[in-house]
Protein backbone atom coordinates (compact mmCIF):
# COMPACT_ATOMS: atom_id res chain seq x y z
CA UNK A 1 0.00 0.00 0.00
CA UNK A 2 1.45 3.57 -0.89
CA UNK A 3 1.24 6.16 1.69
CA UNK A 4 2.38 9.60 1.60
CA UNK A 5 3.37 12.29 3.85
CA UNK A 6 3.72 16.02 3.38
CA UNK A 7 6.66 17.59 5.09
CA UNK A 8 6.95 21.02 3.17
CA UNK A 9 8.31 23.97 4.97
CA UNK A 10 9.60 21.65 7.53
CA UNK A 11 13.23 21.78 8.50
CA UNK A 12 15.26 19.14 9.65
CA UNK A 13 14.76 17.16 11.81
CA UNK A 14 11.04 17.56 11.78
CA UNK A 15 10.96 15.74 8.41
CA UNK A 16 12.70 12.55 10.02
CA UNK A 17 10.39 12.73 13.01
CA UNK A 18 7.01 12.92 11.42
CA UNK A 19 8.82 10.11 9.06
CA UNK A 20 10.08 7.98 11.69
CA UNK A 21 6.44 8.17 12.94
CA UNK A 22 4.62 7.49 10.29
CA UNK A 23 6.32 4.64 9.25
CA UNK A 24 5.98 3.30 13.02
CA UNK A 25 2.07 3.30 11.95
CA UNK A 26 2.64 1.41 8.60
CA UNK A 27 3.30 -2.45 7.56
CA UNK A 28 6.32 -4.11 6.18
CA UNK A 29 6.21 -3.55 2.02
CA UNK A 30 4.34 -0.62 2.53
CA UNK A 31 5.40 2.31 0.19
CA UNK A 32 5.79 5.65 2.06
CA UNK A 33 6.70 8.80 -0.20
CA UNK A 34 7.67 11.68 1.78
CA UNK A 35 7.73 15.53 0.12
CA UNK A 36 9.88 17.94 1.41
CA UNK A 37 11.64 21.33 0.87
CA UNK A 38 14.62 20.85 3.40
CA UNK A 39 17.48 19.53 0.93
CA UNK A 40 18.62 18.45 4.58
CA UNK A 41 16.74 15.54 3.76
CA UNK A 42 18.18 14.17 1.02
CA UNK A 43 21.10 13.11 3.76
CA UNK A 44 18.68 12.59 6.83
CA UNK A 45 16.15 10.33 5.70
CA UNK A 46 18.58 7.76 4.01
CA UNK A 47 20.62 7.74 7.24
CA UNK A 48 17.79 7.02 9.35
CA UNK A 49 16.20 4.72 6.86
CA UNK A 50 19.74 2.51 7.02
CA UNK A 51 19.68 2.26 10.52
CA UNK A 52 16.29 1.12 10.39
CA UNK A 53 16.54 -1.14 7.84
CA UNK A 54 14.22 0.58 5.26
CA UNK A 55 14.86 1.07 2.01
CA UNK A 56 15.11 4.00 -0.22
CA UNK A 57 13.40 3.42 -3.63
CA UNK A 58 13.63 6.73 -5.08
CA UNK A 59 14.39 10.29 -4.49
CA UNK A 60 13.76 13.06 -6.94
CA UNK A 61 13.96 16.74 -6.85
CA UNK A 62 12.11 18.93 -8.88
CA UNK A 63 10.65 23.03 -8.65
CA UNK A 64 12.36 23.05 -5.10
CA UNK A 65 10.55 19.88 -3.69
CA UNK A 66 12.11 16.54 -2.72
CA UNK A 67 10.14 13.46 -2.75
CA UNK A 68 11.62 10.50 -1.32
CA UNK A 69 9.73 7.21 -1.44
CA UNK A 70 10.69 4.74 1.46
CA UNK A 71 9.80 1.25 1.08
CA UNK A 72 8.95 -0.46 4.61
CA UNK A 73 10.76 -3.15 6.47
CA UNK A 74 10.52 -4.91 8.97
CA UNK A 75 7.17 -2.76 10.70
CA UNK A 76 7.59 -3.07 14.52
CA UNK B 1 25.09 -16.92 29.85
CA UNK B 2 24.43 -13.36 31.51
CA UNK B 3 22.05 -11.05 29.24
CA UNK B 4 23.91 -8.06 27.01
CA UNK B 5 23.24 -4.67 29.11
CA UNK B 6 21.46 -2.30 27.47
CA UNK B 7 21.64 1.82 27.31
CA UNK B 8 20.26 4.25 26.00
CA UNK B 9 22.63 7.79 25.00
CA UNK B 10 21.46 10.95 24.85
CA UNK B 11 23.08 12.24 21.16
CA UNK B 12 23.20 16.13 21.04
CA UNK B 13 25.60 15.90 17.91
CA UNK B 14 28.11 16.53 19.41
CA UNK B 15 31.92 15.41 20.66
CA UNK B 16 31.16 14.24 24.56
CA UNK B 17 28.00 12.09 23.70
CA UNK B 18 29.62 10.40 20.66
CA UNK B 19 32.71 9.85 22.87
CA UNK B 20 30.66 8.76 25.73
CA UNK B 21 28.84 5.91 23.68
CA UNK B 22 32.32 4.72 22.42
CA UNK B 23 33.82 4.34 25.67
CA UNK B 24 30.41 2.43 27.00
CA UNK B 25 30.12 0.30 23.62
CA UNK B 26 33.47 -1.08 24.27
CA UNK B 27 32.40 -2.55 27.34
CA UNK B 28 30.13 -5.02 25.43
CA UNK B 29 26.90 -2.75 26.07
CA UNK B 30 24.01 -2.25 23.67
CA UNK B 31 23.37 1.09 23.14
CA UNK B 32 20.81 2.81 21.44
CA UNK B 33 20.26 6.94 21.04
CA UNK B 34 17.78 9.46 21.94
CA UNK B 35 17.63 12.99 20.60
CA UNK B 36 15.30 15.41 21.59
CA UNK B 37 14.11 18.31 19.40
CA UNK B 38 12.99 20.96 21.03
CA UNK B 39 12.72 23.57 18.17
CA UNK B 40 15.99 25.77 19.97
CA UNK B 41 18.71 23.52 18.23
CA UNK B 42 21.16 25.26 16.41
CA UNK B 43 21.88 22.85 14.17
CA UNK B 44 19.36 21.97 11.09
CA UNK B 45 17.11 24.93 10.58
CA UNK B 46 19.17 27.90 9.90
CA UNK B 47 22.12 26.01 7.89
CA UNK B 48 19.20 24.25 5.65
CA UNK B 49 17.85 27.66 4.76
CA UNK B 50 20.95 29.96 4.23
CA UNK B 51 22.27 30.06 1.05
CA UNK B 52 25.31 31.41 1.77
CA UNK B 53 25.83 28.37 4.54
CA UNK B 54 25.68 25.75 1.38
CA UNK B 55 28.90 24.81 2.29
CA UNK B 56 28.24 22.97 5.04
CA UNK B 57 27.08 19.82 5.28
CA UNK B 58 23.55 19.60 5.58
CA UNK B 59 23.30 17.21 7.90
CA UNK B 60 21.57 16.22 10.88
CA UNK B 61 24.40 15.96 13.60
CA UNK B 62 22.89 13.59 16.00
CA UNK B 63 21.77 10.89 13.12
CA UNK B 64 25.02 11.11 11.70
CA UNK B 65 27.08 10.58 15.06
CA UNK B 66 24.67 7.58 15.48
CA UNK B 67 25.59 6.28 12.24
CA UNK B 68 29.13 6.31 12.67
CA UNK B 69 28.37 4.82 16.00
CA UNK B 70 26.38 2.06 14.50
CA UNK B 71 23.53 2.92 17.25
CA UNK B 72 19.65 3.48 16.51
CA UNK B 73 19.05 7.22 16.74
CA UNK B 74 15.31 7.75 18.36
CA UNK B 75 14.60 11.65 17.69
CA UNK B 76 11.39 12.91 19.95
CA UNK B 77 9.56 15.85 19.31
CA UNK B 78 9.70 17.52 22.99
CA UNK B 79 8.39 21.11 21.70
CA UNK B 80 5.29 21.00 23.57
CA UNK B 81 6.32 19.45 27.02
CA UNK B 82 9.60 22.25 26.65
CA UNK B 83 7.76 25.27 27.00
CA UNK B 84 7.09 24.92 30.60
CA UNK B 85 11.37 24.23 31.06
CA UNK B 86 11.70 27.53 29.23
CA UNK B 87 9.15 29.56 30.91
CA UNK B 88 9.40 28.42 34.20
CA UNK B 89 12.75 27.08 34.82
CA UNK B 90 12.96 25.99 38.81
CA UNK B 91 16.56 26.63 38.30
CA UNK B 92 16.30 29.59 36.85
CA UNK B 93 18.44 31.13 33.87
CA UNK B 94 21.65 31.30 32.53
CA UNK B 95 23.37 34.07 31.03
CA UNK B 96 21.09 34.65 28.73
CA UNK B 97 17.32 32.63 28.19
CA UNK B 98 18.98 29.37 28.73
CA UNK B 99 17.59 27.24 31.53
CA UNK B 100 20.34 24.39 30.96
CA UNK B 101 19.94 22.55 34.54
CA UNK B 102 16.19 22.21 34.34
CA UNK B 103 16.84 21.16 30.61
CA UNK B 104 19.17 18.69 31.28
CA UNK B 105 17.10 17.21 34.14
CA UNK B 106 14.03 17.08 31.95
CA UNK B 107 15.77 15.12 29.10
CA UNK B 108 17.33 12.80 31.70
CA UNK B 109 13.75 12.02 32.83
CA UNK B 110 12.74 11.40 29.24
CA UNK B 111 15.28 9.35 29.17
CA UNK B 112 14.50 7.32 32.11
CA UNK B 113 10.73 7.27 31.49
CA UNK B 114 12.06 5.49 27.62
CA UNK B 115 14.70 3.03 29.46
CA UNK B 116 11.57 1.96 31.81
CA UNK B 117 9.29 1.78 28.88
CA UNK B 118 11.97 -0.46 26.74
CA UNK B 119 13.28 -2.90 29.27
CA UNK B 120 16.64 -0.80 28.87
CA UNK B 121 19.19 -0.68 32.23
CA UNK B 122 21.16 2.48 32.53
CA UNK B 123 21.37 6.22 30.79
CA UNK B 124 24.63 7.44 29.49
CA UNK B 125 25.45 11.27 29.13
CA UNK B 126 28.31 12.87 27.34
CA UNK B 127 28.46 15.30 30.63
CA UNK B 128 31.86 16.27 32.19
CA UNK B 129 32.61 18.18 35.45
CA UNK B 130 32.86 21.42 35.53
CA UNK B 131 32.41 21.80 31.45
CA UNK B 132 28.98 23.96 32.01
CA UNK B 133 28.35 26.97 34.26
CA UNK B 134 25.00 25.61 34.90
CA UNK B 135 24.51 21.96 34.43
CA UNK B 136 27.80 20.72 34.61
CA UNK B 137 29.40 21.01 38.04
CA UNK B 138 30.37 19.21 40.81
CA UNK B 139 27.34 20.27 42.67
CA UNK B 140 24.67 20.58 40.32
CA UNK B 141 25.30 17.14 38.40
CA UNK B 142 23.59 14.91 41.47
CA UNK B 143 20.37 17.22 41.12
CA UNK B 144 20.14 15.97 37.48
CA UNK B 145 20.78 12.52 38.79
CA UNK B 146 18.01 12.73 41.79
CA UNK B 147 15.58 15.52 40.15
CA UNK B 148 15.07 13.42 37.10
CA UNK B 149 14.39 9.95 38.95
CA UNK B 150 17.21 8.24 37.11
CA UNK B 151 19.23 8.38 40.31
CA UNK B 152 22.39 6.14 39.80
CA UNK B 153 21.07 4.59 36.70
CA UNK B 154 22.66 7.72 35.32
CA UNK B 155 26.00 7.33 33.63
CA UNK B 156 28.51 10.04 32.95
CA UNK B 157 31.52 7.58 31.17
CA UNK B 158 33.60 11.08 30.44
CA UNK B 159 33.72 11.26 34.06
CA UNK B 160 32.42 8.56 35.72
CA UNK B 161 35.62 7.78 37.85
CA UNK B 162 35.21 11.53 39.55
CA UNK B 163 31.82 10.99 40.57
CA UNK B 164 30.23 8.00 43.10
CA UNK B 165 29.75 4.62 41.77
CA UNK B 166 27.12 4.13 39.13
CA UNK B 167 23.89 1.30 38.90
CA UNK B 168 25.83 -0.34 36.63
CA UNK B 169 29.32 -0.47 37.93
CA UNK B 170 27.74 -1.79 40.88
CA UNK B 171 25.86 -4.56 38.59
CA UNK B 172 29.58 -5.32 36.60
CA UNK B 173 27.53 -4.11 33.46
CA UNK B 174 30.79 -1.69 33.39
CA UNK B 175 33.59 -1.45 34.70
CA UNK B 176 34.93 1.81 36.40
CA UNK B 177 38.57 1.99 35.85
CA UNK B 178 37.35 2.18 31.71
CA UNK B 179 35.31 4.90 32.74
CA UNK B 180 37.48 8.58 32.50
CA UNK B 181 38.08 11.03 34.37
CA UNK B 182 37.45 14.50 32.34
CA UNK B 183 36.97 17.46 34.28
CA UNK B 184 37.12 21.63 33.36
CA UNK B 185 36.76 23.18 30.05
CA UNK B 186 39.80 22.19 28.17
CA UNK B 187 38.86 20.07 25.24
CA UNK B 188 42.17 18.34 24.66
CA UNK B 189 41.24 15.04 26.34
CA UNK B 190 38.39 14.95 24.50
CA UNK B 191 39.96 15.43 20.76
CA UNK B 192 42.69 13.27 21.82
CA UNK B 193 40.50 10.44 22.82
CA UNK B 194 38.07 11.31 19.49
CA UNK B 195 42.00 10.90 17.66
CA UNK B 196 42.20 7.55 19.34
CA UNK B 197 38.92 6.21 18.27
CA UNK B 198 39.65 7.28 14.48
CA UNK B 199 36.73 10.46 14.52
CA UNK B 200 38.37 12.88 12.70
CA UNK B 201 35.20 14.21 11.58
CA UNK B 202 32.74 15.64 14.32
CA UNK B 203 30.63 18.87 15.25
CA UNK B 204 30.81 21.49 17.57
CA UNK B 205 34.06 20.19 19.54
CA UNK B 206 33.44 23.49 22.41
CA UNK B 207 29.46 22.41 22.85
CA UNK B 208 26.95 24.99 22.45
CA UNK B 209 23.88 23.73 20.63
CA UNK B 210 20.98 25.76 21.63
CA UNK B 211 19.80 28.84 20.57
CA UNK B 212 19.09 29.75 24.00
CA UNK B 213 22.82 30.11 24.74
CA UNK B 214 22.92 33.15 22.52
CA UNK B 215 22.25 36.69 23.49
CA UNK B 216 21.11 38.09 20.66
CA UNK B 217 18.16 35.32 20.47
CA UNK B 218 17.56 35.81 23.68
CA UNK B 219 16.80 39.58 22.96
CA UNK B 220 14.37 38.63 20.09
CA UNK B 221 12.63 35.89 22.81
CA UNK B 222 12.44 38.80 25.35
CA UNK B 223 10.99 40.74 23.05
CA UNK B 224 8.78 38.54 21.79
CA UNK B 225 7.09 38.24 25.20
CA UNK B 226 6.90 41.56 25.87
CA UNK B 227 5.21 42.43 22.97
CA UNK B 228 2.37 39.53 22.84
CA UNK B 229 -0.75 39.40 25.60
CA UNK B 230 0.98 36.21 26.74
CA UNK B 231 4.47 34.99 27.62
CA UNK B 232 4.22 31.82 25.29
CA UNK B 233 5.10 30.78 21.77
CA UNK B 234 4.99 28.92 19.06
CA UNK B 235 7.07 26.59 16.88
CA UNK B 236 6.78 28.59 14.04
CA UNK B 237 7.69 31.80 16.76
CA UNK B 238 10.75 30.52 18.00
CA UNK B 239 11.89 29.24 14.04
CA UNK B 240 11.08 32.63 12.82
CA UNK B 241 13.79 34.62 16.08
CA UNK B 242 16.59 32.64 14.25
CA UNK B 243 16.00 33.98 10.45
CA UNK B 244 15.95 37.75 9.23
CA UNK B 245 16.74 40.78 10.15
CA UNK B 246 14.32 41.80 13.61
CA UNK B 247 13.05 45.90 13.42
CA UNK B 248 10.66 46.96 15.76
CA UNK B 249 10.25 50.76 14.89
CA UNK B 250 6.98 50.53 17.50
CA UNK B 251 5.79 48.46 19.90
CA UNK B 252 2.88 47.14 18.13
CA UNK B 253 4.63 45.39 15.29
CA UNK B 254 7.88 44.55 13.80
CA UNK B 255 9.51 43.32 10.68
CA UNK B 256 11.64 40.58 9.99
CA UNK B 257 13.64 41.35 6.94
CA UNK B 258 15.27 37.85 4.88
CA UNK B 259 19.34 38.55 4.73
CA UNK B 260 19.84 36.48 1.76
CA UNK B 261 18.25 34.30 -0.96
CA UNK B 262 17.68 30.95 1.32
CA UNK B 263 15.94 33.20 3.91
CA UNK B 264 13.54 35.21 1.56
CA UNK B 265 12.21 31.72 -0.20
CA UNK B 266 12.03 30.38 3.78
CA UNK B 267 9.82 33.15 4.73
CA UNK B 268 7.87 33.21 1.77
CA UNK B 269 6.72 30.61 3.22
CA UNK B 270 4.48 32.23 6.04
CA UNK B 271 3.00 34.90 3.42
CA UNK B 272 -0.79 33.02 4.82
CA UNK B 273 0.24 33.77 7.81
CA UNK B 274 1.22 37.22 7.42
CA UNK B 275 1.28 40.19 5.49
CA UNK B 276 4.23 40.42 3.54
CA UNK B 277 6.27 42.96 1.68
CA UNK B 278 8.80 43.34 -1.31
CA UNK B 279 10.11 45.33 -4.00
CA UNK B 280 8.78 45.68 -7.08
CA UNK B 281 11.20 48.25 -8.66
CA UNK B 282 14.73 47.00 -7.43
CA UNK B 283 15.90 43.64 -6.15
CA UNK B 284 15.38 43.22 -2.39
CA UNK B 285 14.15 40.88 0.45
CA UNK B 286 10.93 39.69 1.74
CA UNK B 287 9.72 41.02 4.74
CA UNK B 288 7.00 39.72 7.05
CA UNK B 289 5.27 42.12 9.61
CA UNK B 290 4.40 41.02 12.67
CA UNK B 291 1.65 43.41 14.23
CA UNK B 292 -0.27 45.52 12.80
CA UNK B 293 0.37 48.95 11.32
CA UNK B 294 -2.60 51.63 12.78
CA UNK B 295 -2.27 53.95 10.03
CA UNK B 296 -0.57 55.39 7.02
CA UNK B 297 2.02 56.48 9.04
CA UNK B 298 3.49 53.12 10.23
CA UNK B 299 3.01 52.04 6.79
CA UNK B 300 4.95 54.33 4.95
CA UNK B 301 7.84 54.05 7.86
CA UNK B 302 7.90 50.35 7.53
CA UNK B 303 8.22 50.69 3.88
CA UNK B 304 10.64 53.16 3.92
CA UNK B 305 13.01 50.74 5.92
CA UNK B 306 12.37 48.60 3.84
CA UNK B 307 13.53 50.31 1.03
CA UNK B 308 16.72 50.65 2.77
CA UNK B 309 17.09 47.26 2.28
CA UNK B 310 16.73 47.24 -1.34
CA UNK B 311 19.37 47.56 -4.35
CA UNK B 312 17.71 51.16 -4.59
CA UNK B 313 18.53 52.23 -0.88
CA UNK B 314 20.36 55.32 -3.33
CA UNK B 315 17.69 55.70 -5.24
CA UNK B 316 15.12 58.89 -4.92
CA UNK B 317 12.43 55.87 -4.84
CA UNK B 318 11.25 52.53 -4.76
CA UNK B 319 7.71 50.97 -5.50
CA UNK B 320 6.82 48.08 -2.80
CA UNK B 321 3.97 45.57 -2.66
CA UNK B 322 2.39 45.13 0.22
CA UNK B 323 0.28 41.58 0.28
CA UNK B 324 -1.94 40.66 2.84
CA UNK B 325 -2.77 37.27 4.38
CA UNK B 326 -5.92 36.38 1.75
CA UNK B 327 -3.86 37.68 -1.14
CA UNK B 328 -5.02 41.45 -1.60
CA UNK B 329 -2.03 43.41 -3.18
CA UNK B 330 -1.60 47.76 -2.97
CA UNK B 331 1.47 49.00 -4.25
CA UNK B 332 3.13 51.89 -3.13
CA UNK B 333 6.21 54.28 -3.54
CA UNK B 334 8.53 55.45 -1.03
CA UNK B 335 12.06 57.20 -0.71
CA UNK B 336 14.36 54.58 1.38
CA UNK B 337 15.34 55.75 4.89
CA UNK B 338 18.72 56.98 5.51
CA UNK B 339 20.74 54.34 7.65
CA UNK B 340 21.11 57.39 10.25
CA UNK B 341 17.31 57.26 10.34
CA UNK B 342 16.81 53.79 11.50
CA UNK B 343 17.43 53.98 15.13
CA UNK B 344 19.71 51.69 16.89
CA UNK B 345 16.90 50.90 19.71
CA UNK B 346 14.90 49.13 16.69
CA UNK B 347 17.14 46.33 16.16
CA UNK B 348 16.31 43.04 17.81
Amino acid sequence: MKHQLNARRLLCPLPVIRTQDKIATLKTGDLLEVICTDPGVKSDIPVWCRMNGHQIQNIQEQDGEISITISVQNSP
Amino acid sequence: MSKQPKAVALISGGLDSLLAVKVIQEQGVYVEGINFFTGFCVEGHTHAVRKKQQNKPKRNNALWVAEQLGIKLHIIDIVEEYKDIVLNPKHGYGANMNPCLDCKGFMVKKATEWIEAHHFDFVITGEVVGQRPMSQRHDTMPVIAAESGCGERLVRPLCGQLLPPTLAEKEGWIQRDKLLSFSGRNRTPQIRLAKRYGFVDYAQPAGGCCFLTDQNYSKKLLDLWQHRPTRNYTLDDIILLKMGRHIRPKPYFKLIIGREEGENNFLRGYRKEFTHIYATSHTGPLVLLDGKWLNDEDRTLSLRIIARYTQGKNADTVSLDVVDKNGNSQTFTVSPLQANNILHDWYL
